[in-house]
């Protein structure tokens, strides 16, 4: 039994030895940082070491959930993020439906390959593109819109009021392609002779759509939302952070969870806050997961992630 | 006859709505281009067109004026992603293998591990503590290329998937009866029937490298060390970065630096190669994103 046991090791070694590398990437890359989540309940000073420097137990947090801003990032990243849920689920499954719907192959394939450009391109270049068309010295909108229809020039990167509508929809034009690839492969999951049968039964397109695409793509919107929700505590950081400039005018609109941490950690040199509302994310954010996996897994078995 | 008649209303319809889709995701770049290819003067004045009054090309020349900084900065994208993705795509399929193969004990273990960084993680204080505290990366090259990029659970998952579903596990077997190693079998069987999968997550991890800017934002402050990513996003924030980076050659050229359109130069030079190559590898990015589910 023992020398059995010893040969099978023996004969695992290599595999195990495969996985070596990319095991000791990911701990340390992911492991020893969950590990530093310490951080957050001492009064890091550099010059004592971040082992040495006093423990302050809660204060870190006292001193965050005293400020407004842990109420303002918080309700940014959450609301956000819901109007990209809403408005992702939407507009992507009715882009996928059309996608499956053109009947000339070439002309689908050209719209896919447009519409997921956007998502291959850097928040930065994206950035330079909005203010190609906001900035008030040279901007389209300012110039060619704006001063056609005879109305006052807009200072977009002053104004708040204008973020959360120009943020919903660069995240939406920047993912919409991509999003509504996964619902399109699973509308062409969909069995066809169900269409089939229903054009016998003399049902048009609408009529199948309502009746039969969109039924049948419930459980995979059910787990894209779902999936969504468990991140809905992260945002996106590039499109925070690049897309407004890092204006402060803007921040009660534009600030959120990750844009905070980044600036209090780099920008004000805040470890304690930074590490605090870092902790805050990843605590909130890990049983938001584990929350949503368990409605997935109540509610369609398969689409469960564990 | 009259549902023919509503069976091409219905193609017009969605044509039409899928072509304004199309027009709206790709005329930004139009401007963006455009914009780059205007003369100043007529900039100012009127702003960033889709057709320019006068075109122009001094965006371009004055920043060959200064490529030095520029061609630096490509060179160190070149440099990080070839380095990042030749590295990723020999780990990634070394992790993935071994946890596709369920008559490998730890293969359940493991893949827990390896998915859990997907659902909890230190987030930036701590990571940026370990690498610049312990590891000292701070303005070097290997600051562009390990930390977050390298390798990441999705790609993992994805690629043992592939494994899973694609390499009948009576191959492996009769490689196995045949005397082959586990290495050999891995290199000399698996791989070679795993190219679709390599040319994907080759393609995300290239891409990502080459998008990159977060690396460069937390741990390179050194202008040197700049990616072209960083770069831009230096040039965001002050547009006279350019001509202060290069020190007495802005007294040197006379011509005053074209700001606007050069803006719009510099997020083009950034984004021409994506756009020349993407339709080549498109293909391939569609096919990896629908590969499948991903799970534990």
């Amino acid at each position: 039994m023992k020398t059995k046991k010893r040969t099978n090791w023996a004969r695992q070694a290599p595999l195990l030895a495969m996985t070596l590398p990319g095991m000791l990437y990911l701990f340390i890359n992911n492991y020893i940082p969950i590990g530093g989540l310490f951080i957050a309940f001492k009064d890091i000073d550099y010059s004592k070491g971040i082992f040495k420097s006093d423990w302050v137990g809660l204060e870190n947090f006292k001193y965050l959930f005293r400020t407004e801003d842990a109420f303002l990032i918080t309700r940014n990243t959450l609301l956000y993020n819901l109007v990209f849920i809403v408005l992702g689920v939407v507009i992507c499954v009715a882009i996928a439906i059309m996608l499956s719907e053109v009947t000339k192959k070439f002309l689908m394939k050209f719209y896919q390959t447009a519409l997921l450009l956007p998502h291959l391109i850097s928040i930065i270049i994206i950035a330079y593109i909005v203010y190609a068309f906001l900035n008030s010295d040279t901007g389209f909108i300012n110039h060619s819109i704006l001063g056609a229809l005879g109305k006052e020039p807009v200072n977009f990167y002053a104004e708040t009021k204008y973020w959360p509508f120009i943020l919903v929809f660069v995240y939406i034009w920047k993912s919409m392609g991509y999003t509504s690839i996964i619902y399109f492969s699973a509308v062409l999951g969909i069995d066809r002779s169900l269409y089939e049968a229903a054009t016998v039964d003399g049902a048009g397109k609408l009529k199948q759509i309502f009746y039969i695409t969109l039924p049948l793509l419930k459980p995979t919107v059910i787990t894209m939302v779902l999936m969504n929700i468990g991140r809905i505590f992260y945002s996106d950081f590039g499109l925070f952070l690049q897309v407004p400039m890092n204006q402060g005018a803007l921040f009660r609109v534009t600030n959120t969870i990750d844009t905070y941490v980044y600036r209090a950690l780099m920008v004000n040199n805040d470890i304690g806050m930074a590490s605090a509302a870092g902790l805050y994310q990843s605590l909130v954010g890990f049983l938001l997961v584990l929350g949503a996996n368990l409605l997935v897994r109540k509610t369609d078995p398969d689409s469960a992630l564990f | 006859m009259k549902k023919m008649k509503s069976e091409t209303m219905f193609q017009i319809v969605i044509n039409v709505i899928l072509i304004l889709l199309t027009l709206c995701s790709l005329l930004p770049f139009v401007l963006l281009i455009m914009s780059s290819f205007t003369e100043e003067a007529s900039l100012i004045a009127e702003g960033y067109r889709f057709w320019p009054k006068v075109f122009s090309l001094d965006a371009y020349r004055y920043i060959i004026g200064r490529a030095g900084t520029i061609f630096r900065a490509y060179g160190i994208t070149l440099l990080v992603t070839a380095v990042g993705t030749a590295l990723s795509l020999v780990i990634t399929p070394m992790l993935a293998y071994p946890l596709s193969r369920t008559d490998f004990k730890l293969h359940n273990v493991l893949s827990f591990l390896v998915f859990f960084t997907m659902l909890f993680n230190g987030g930036l204080v701590p990571t940026y503590m370990m690498w610049t505290q312990f590891f000292h990366i701070k303005n070097t090259i290997y600051a562009l290329i390990f930390p977050s990029l390298l390798l990441n659970a999705f790609n993992v998952m994805l690629m043992k998937n592939y494994f899973k579903m694609n390499i009948p596990f009576s191959l492996i077997e009769a490689a196995k009866i045949d005397g082959a190693g586990e290495f050999y079998i891995f290199y000399k069987v698996v791989l070679p029937l795993s190219k679709p999968i390599m040319a994907t997550i080759g393609l995300f991890v290239g891409i990502g490298y080459w998008n990159d800017w977060q690396n460069g934002l937390y741990y390179v402050t050194d202008a040197k060390l700049f990616s072209l990513q960083n770069f831009l996003n230096r040039m965001m924030q002050n547009i006279n970065y350019l001509a202060t980076a290069e020190g007495s050659e802005a007294v040197k050229g006379a011509m005053i630096m074209p700001s606007s359109s050069m803006r719009m130069a510099l997020a083009v030079i950034g984004v021409v190669p994506i756009m020349i190559l993407y339709p080549f590898f498109q293909k391939y990015f569609v096919k990896g994103m629908t590969v499948g589910s991903v799970k534990g």
